[in-house]
């Protein structure tokens, strides 16, 4: 029988009390939103908070709504609600492609993209996602608050640009004219982990790539942000031979480990192909080629 | 610390340590073991209850998450020695064997009845791919589904 170790529990009713709570309790206390990735931490006391601070009645932070130029995701939106957002799969289907094979739709009730991204687990999708799109993210602490772009937001393993007594409260997304976005993952079941996968976006001005983000997940100890490959594809007319290099880059500048889900070479290839596979459905979602 | 939640209609409330999660409460505190602990890891959906009407996995829920909230265990599908259609469904079709995973399925597929009552076999199969049968193979849960969503869909035309 798997029991985390003891700890004190509060749930909060608003969110600068819960900012205050962590900012009183110190780096033992932890948020608990969906619990999806926490829990089975704690499970294997591989996290072993000493308070846990319950943020799922703050629905205040549980929206995704398009302001201005933005699309703005509220930090504890459900993998469920990114799934069937019509908003996000109008503008970024990219989310919808990640959310069908993110775990299981049991799962998907629970956890929350603010969970995903702070828990930072290299192979987990949302990272990806929100690093191909140019996400920016909204962090708040007892001083105000802070947006942080998904480029500066890994800083370690597991670690984030999150501080202790801070609290990820909302995912920013350009809406930019001419934009495309794709995921493409393999993994050895349903609901599993990735053994790789790429998320791209492309955004096409009179024939030719204005912007793109690529990142990839499960072949590094981070998310790996492919910026090597993003400047390739600036300026340039989308083509096959064009994705092939990119997907090229992408086997060279990921770090894959050897484990149960395959040998380094095979990682690599997989990058490779899923980036170029990613790359040529985010074009064609650009020019209306696919839904 | 005390919770209190509705578990079936009825309200309960407990002492509980806050590490003690939902599946334990259900099956050890109140005593109802309908609800299976299978895997401990959220993979294997045989302790899927619903809370506030959405499946959850109660293995990796914590009981004090759940206070506040009305929860539905297997329990609750038989009323008044009445199958639920999805019971009966499983029944007909024989969808289960060892019937360790059934109490998840059962109340998964519920859920999926009450959201989307006419689910194609792709829809269906998608909604328990969180739910892991080592007997049936699937098959025959998928025609235990099929068969209580027209059975639901006959008793509403006569209704």
């Amino acid at each position: 029988m798997q029991t985390p170790a003891a700890f004190e529990y509060e749930r909060a009713t608003s969110l600068e009390g819960a900012i205050a709570s962590l900012q009183r309790l110190g780096p033992e206390a932890r948020v608990i939103a969906g619990g999806h990735s926490l829990l089975p931490m704690m499970k294997l006391r591989l996290a072993n908070p000493e308070h846990l601070i319950d943020i799922n009645d703050l629905t205040e932070l549980e929206f995704i709504r398009q302001e201005g130029g933005e699309i703005r995701i509220g930090a504890l939106t459900r993998h469920v609600d990114l799934l069937k957002s019509e908003l996000l799969a109008e503008h970024y289907p990219v989310f919808r492609d990640a959310e069908h094979v993110i775990a299981d739709p049991v799962v998907r009730n629970r956890g929350t993209i603010g969970g995903s991204l702070c828990q930072a687990d290299p192979a987990e999708d949302l990272s990806a996602v929100c690093s191909a799109v140019k996400a920016k993210v909204v962090i708040r602490g007892a001083e105000g608050e802070r947006v942080v772009g998904m480029e500066d937001f890994h800083v370690g393993p597991y670690m984030t640009a999150v501080q202790s007594g801070e609290i990820l409260t909302e995912i920013r997304l350009g809406v930019r004219p001419g934009a495309g976005s794709a995921h493409e993952k393999v993994e050895r079941r349903a609901g599993d982990w990735a053994i790789a996968a790429a998320s791209a976006a492309v955004w096409l001005h009179g024939g030719t790539i204005a912007d793109a983000g690529v990142a990839l997940s499960a072949v590094g100890l981070t998310t790996i942000h492919l910026t090597r490959a993003e400047e390739l594809l600036r300026g340039k007319a989308p083509s096959d031979e064009l994705f092939a290099q990119a997907g090229q880059i992408a086997s060279e500048d990921c770090s894959p480990g050897a484990d149960g889900r395959g040998p380094v070479d095979y990682k690599r290839h997989l990058a490779g192909v899923l980036t170029q596979r990613a790359l040529r459905r985010a074009a064609a979602r650009a020019l209306h080629e696919e839904a | 610390m005390q919770v209190s939640m509705t578990i079936n209609g009825e309200q309960v409330s407990h002492d509980v340590e806050p590490r003690l999660l939902l599946v334990h409460y259900i099956r050890e505190t109140v005593g109802l073991t309908g609800t299976h602990w299978g895997c401990d890891t959220s993979n294997c959906g045989a302790c899927v209850v619903l809370i506030d009407g959405r499946p959850v996995k109660s293995c990796t829920t914590l009981a004090v998450m759940a206070d506040g909230h009305e929860v539905r265990t297997v329990e609750s599908l038989e009323v008044d020695g009445e199958l639920d259609p999805i019971q009966m469904g499983f029944h007909e079709r024989h969808a289960l064997q060892c019937g360790f995973c059934t109490p998840g399925m059962l109340m998964t597929t519920r859920a999926l009845l009450d959201e989307n009552p006419n689910p194609s076999d792709l829809e269906i199969r998608t909604a328990i791919s969180g739910a892991i049968c080592r007997c049936t193979g699937y098959m025959n849960i998928v025609s235990a589904v099929q068969w209580a969503a027209q059975y639901e869909a006959a008793a509403k035309r006569e209704a």
